[in-house]
């Protein structure tokens, strides 16, 4: 029920003090902790106070080559000879450190990135420690996995992940990569580069020879660097849309594999009949998970125009009764935006919604005062062709839209470049395999929303890139077929 | 002879675009010639529009085709290649005409009709293979499958004139996509007398598209059309490689290049063809646990 009176909740602080963030990070190069040959570092902060959390070295065009270089050697000298079983072991050994060290990695992650300490601690690193075990186990069993084809390494992998997820999304790529026996050059996000190089001190604690992963820190330019290196055999790139094509041109005509997993604008669809309460809590999900930074979000919602009123009045309830605030307290449902830079682009878009003739409802809770912060809201009244119904805004912000039959809100569904992600809420069986079949999006969620998994393949259709994350599919993009 | 022979009907090869053979839009020809360089045939020579009703009669039949059973697939891919068996004098003669020996030609239309029938048996079976049942650590059911790309482009290679356009092909139907391809350049007559076998062939109009002209001219609008999802060509010079990729990029195109030299070879044929024109869904949905606790809905 909506009232102005609110569930009130003491502060329940995570401390800072399991983070142990040094004060300077290093790039992580041939198993060592090297400087920049340009000794330029740059600011990483805490979005959700704007603090300075530690500085971290700008790769340059020399240091993009060491890493290349020493990836390449580490793949010739250790990783290629290598018995598959014994990789396995390496890889397996990543994955329990990273148990081990979880609740630092977690507190890293909020601190760096501004989620709320409970995804991070729930969902982020558990899932990431996983993907380490999951693949771990391929190592030594890839003759089963293509039928009548034997999968060879390609050799040095080139990575660049985005800040959304930012340990989860190098678990995703790091692990599989070297699973099938290749070595990796991995570049994360610059606004939130820790916790990826605390997987790489993680992964010099296993053991690993020299060379095998290497981190590079720096922005835009650096990952250019690594997407134009002419001894690289695979890039794979977590990001934007818009980068994806950059990379993808930068690579026609080339030998070098890619994998590009881009922008969505997830399709949630709510049917009469279906289970009302909980759809609300998998809208809500579907789109405040990660202050809505996620490209698989449901961010377009369909309903079904005979319980729209109802539906819509459900959601305005219960976006106010959602905690948005310090990421580090344990109740917080919607944290810090990750950068005042995506902070302008989401309050562009909202400005965008208005003026396109959408009506704007958002919570009325208090945001800090320091950080960034946006309340959670939505429009309703979007039309198909609205920007914000088109275009992926990455934030707390849902677009609400209704439909009348089942051929209506496919039609309108698969009315988008993007086709990441779906959602489909009924309780009728028939339906949800209708729907989901003829929906063109990797991943369909039927009566919930946002989920992953290490086995579960992850990837769009159309302009959501192409080639998949996870399970046993997850493995194809980094192996060549090689006669049996 | 001495007695006057019945004078020869020549025929005219147009372009098959959705179940029809229209001449391209443009009134433009060009001629194909024969070993000896006499010209045997004036063919369309297509343009951007050409390309872009291709694209739309693929488009429009990409629906109905995609969700036809695998079985029904599978029997529409025998009965081309049963069309194909009866019309081998046809086509032979043809490739003859266009420089192969008649060995040479006998063995092309073969392995083109056998090739046929070995996708006609994927059509029902790929999706076994490589869909999986996921354990995820949730109370969830997860599922993966493959599912068709859409509408495919596709260029022919040189020197093989029915075997490039059979191999491409059917691969790509067999798997729900619907398809254009521009013929060889040089030799593009039995690509298009292969047209009339799919139309006799109970292959809904639209599936496959085929289209004469040069390659160079078409290229460009071929990889740069947004309705296009994937391009397949065949051991492309790396200009036109990395033109094709390029291009494509804009709209985050699925691009391959397959290898020529296997097309007579068992290599030449794989259900890892069906498969790079295939995207992955993967489905999630809660299950019910009695009781409640630990239930994901």
């Amino acid at each position: 029920m909506a009232t102005k009176k609110k569930w009130e909740y003491s502060p329940a602080p995570e401390s800072k003090q399991p983070a142990a963030i040094a004060s300077r990070y290093e790039l992580f190069i041939n198993g060592k902790w090297v400087k920049p040959t340009s000794s330029n570092y740059f600011s990483s902060i805490n979005p959700a106070t704007e603090e300075k959390l530690s500085e971290i070295a700008t790769a340059s065009e020399a240091d993009v080559n060491k890493a290349v270089q020493a990836s390449r050697q580490a793949y010739e000298k250790y990783w290629k000879k290598m018995a598959p079983a014994e990789r396995a072991k390496y890889i397996f050994r990543i994955a329990r450190i990273m148990q081990e060290r979880a609740r630092e990695l977690a507190v890293t992650e909020t601190l760096d990135g501004g989620k709320p300490i409970r995804e991070s601690r729930d969902f982020d690193i558990p899932t990431a420690a996983n993907h380490f075990f999951y693949y771990a186990g391929w190592a030594d069993k890839l003759d089963f996995a293509f039928p009548n084809k034997k999968a060879n390494s390609l050799g040095v992998a080139g990575q660049i992940t985005p800040w959304n997820f930012p340990l989860l999304l190098a678990a995703w790529k790091i692990a599989p990569a070297l699973a099938t026996g290749n070595t990796v050059v991995l570049k994360p996000a610059e606004t939130t580069s820790l916790t990826t190089l605390k997987l790489a001190a993680i992964i010099q604690e296993a053991d690993l020879p020299p060379g095998v992963v290497n981190v590079i820190t720096g922005a835009g330019q650096t990952g250019a660097w690594l997407t134009q290196h002419k001894d690289i055999d695979k890039i794979a790139f977590t990001g934007s849309t818009e980068v994806g094509r950059i990379i993808q041109r930068t690579l026609a005509g080339s030998h070098k594999k890619l994998t590009l997993e881009l922008g969505g604008k997830g399709a949630n669809i709510i049917f009469e009949d279906a289970p009302i309460d909980q759809a609300v809590e998998g809208v809500i999900n579907g789109i405040f998970f990660n202050q809505g930074h996620v490209c698989c979000a449901g961010s377009r919602l369909y309903v079904q125009e005979s319980i729209a009123k109802k539906f819509v009045q459900k959601l305005k309830d219960r976006i106010s009764t959602l905690l948005v605030g310090d990421p580090m307290d344990k109740n917080t449902d919607v944290g810090a935006i990750n950068s005042a830079q995506q902070l302008k682009t989401i309050q562009a878009y909202i400005k965008i919604g208005k003026a396109e003739g959408a009506d704007f409802f958002e919570s009325d809770c208090t945001l800090p005062q320091k950080g960034f912060f946006c309340r959670p809201s939505l429009f309703t009244n979007v039309a198909q062709s609205n920007r914000i119904a088109q275009e992926e805004i990455f934030g707390p912000v849902l677009c609400i839209l209704t439909f009348r039959t089942d051929d209506e809100v496919i039609e309108k569904a698969n009315n988008s470049p993007y086709g990441l992600s779906a959602g489909i809420w009924t309780d009728k069986g028939s339906r949800i395999f209708n729907i989901s079949k003829q929906i063109r999006a990797g991943v369909i969620w039927a009566n919930t929303y946002n989920l992953f998994d290490p086995t579960s393949p992850f990837g769009g259709y159309k302009e959501s890139g192409f080639g998949r994350e996870g399970g046993l599919q997850g493995l194809q993009p980094y192996v060549q077929f090689v006669k049996p | 002879m001495a007695k006057q022979s019945r004078l020869e009907v020549w025929k005219t090869y147009k372009n098959y675009v959705g179940g029809q053979f229209p001449r391209t839009e443009s009134g433009r020809s060009y001629a194909v010639k024969n070993a000896m360089g006499k010209t045997i045939a004036n063919v369309c020579q297509s343009s951007r529009k050409d390309v872009r009703d291709g694209v739309s009669a693929a488009r429009s039949a990409w629906s109905a085709w995609n969700n036809r059973s695998g079985f029904n697939r599978g029997q529409i891919l025998y009965r081309i290649a049963e069309m194909l068996e009866g019309r081998k004098k046809q086509l032979s003669d043809l490739l003859v005409t266009q420089g192969y020996t008649a060995a040479a030609a006998t063995q092309e239309i073969n392995r083109s009709t056998d090739r046929l029938i070995y996708y006609a048996g994927w059509c029902d079976k790929y999706q076994s293979l490589f869909s999986a049942v996921n354990p995820v650590a949730s109370a969830h059911y997860n599922f993966s499958v493959p599912e068709s790309m859409g509408v495919v482009g596709m260029l022919a290679p040189a020197n093989a004139s029915l075997l490039g356009v059979v191999s491409l092909m059917a691969p790509c139907i067999a798997g729900g996509n619907t398809c254009l391809i521009l013929a060889d350049q040089e030799k593009p007559l039995a690509a298009v007398s292969f047209a009339e076998v799919l139309h006799s062939a109970d292959v809904p109009g639209g599936v496959v598209n085929i289209l004469t002209g040069y390659q160079q001219e078409l290229i460009d609008w071929i990889s740069s059309h947004v309705d296009v999802n994937a391009m397949v060509c065949f051991d492309q010079e790396k200009a036109d490689w990395q033109k094709i990729q390029e291009i494509g990029a804009g709209h985050i195109k699925r691009t391959f290049q397959w290898n020529a030299k296997q097309l007579a070879t068992a290599a030449g044929q794989s259900p890892y063809f069906i498969m790079d024109l295939q995207e992955i869904k993967t489905t999630w949905h809660p299950i019910q646990t009695i009781g409640g606790k630990g239930g994901a809905y």
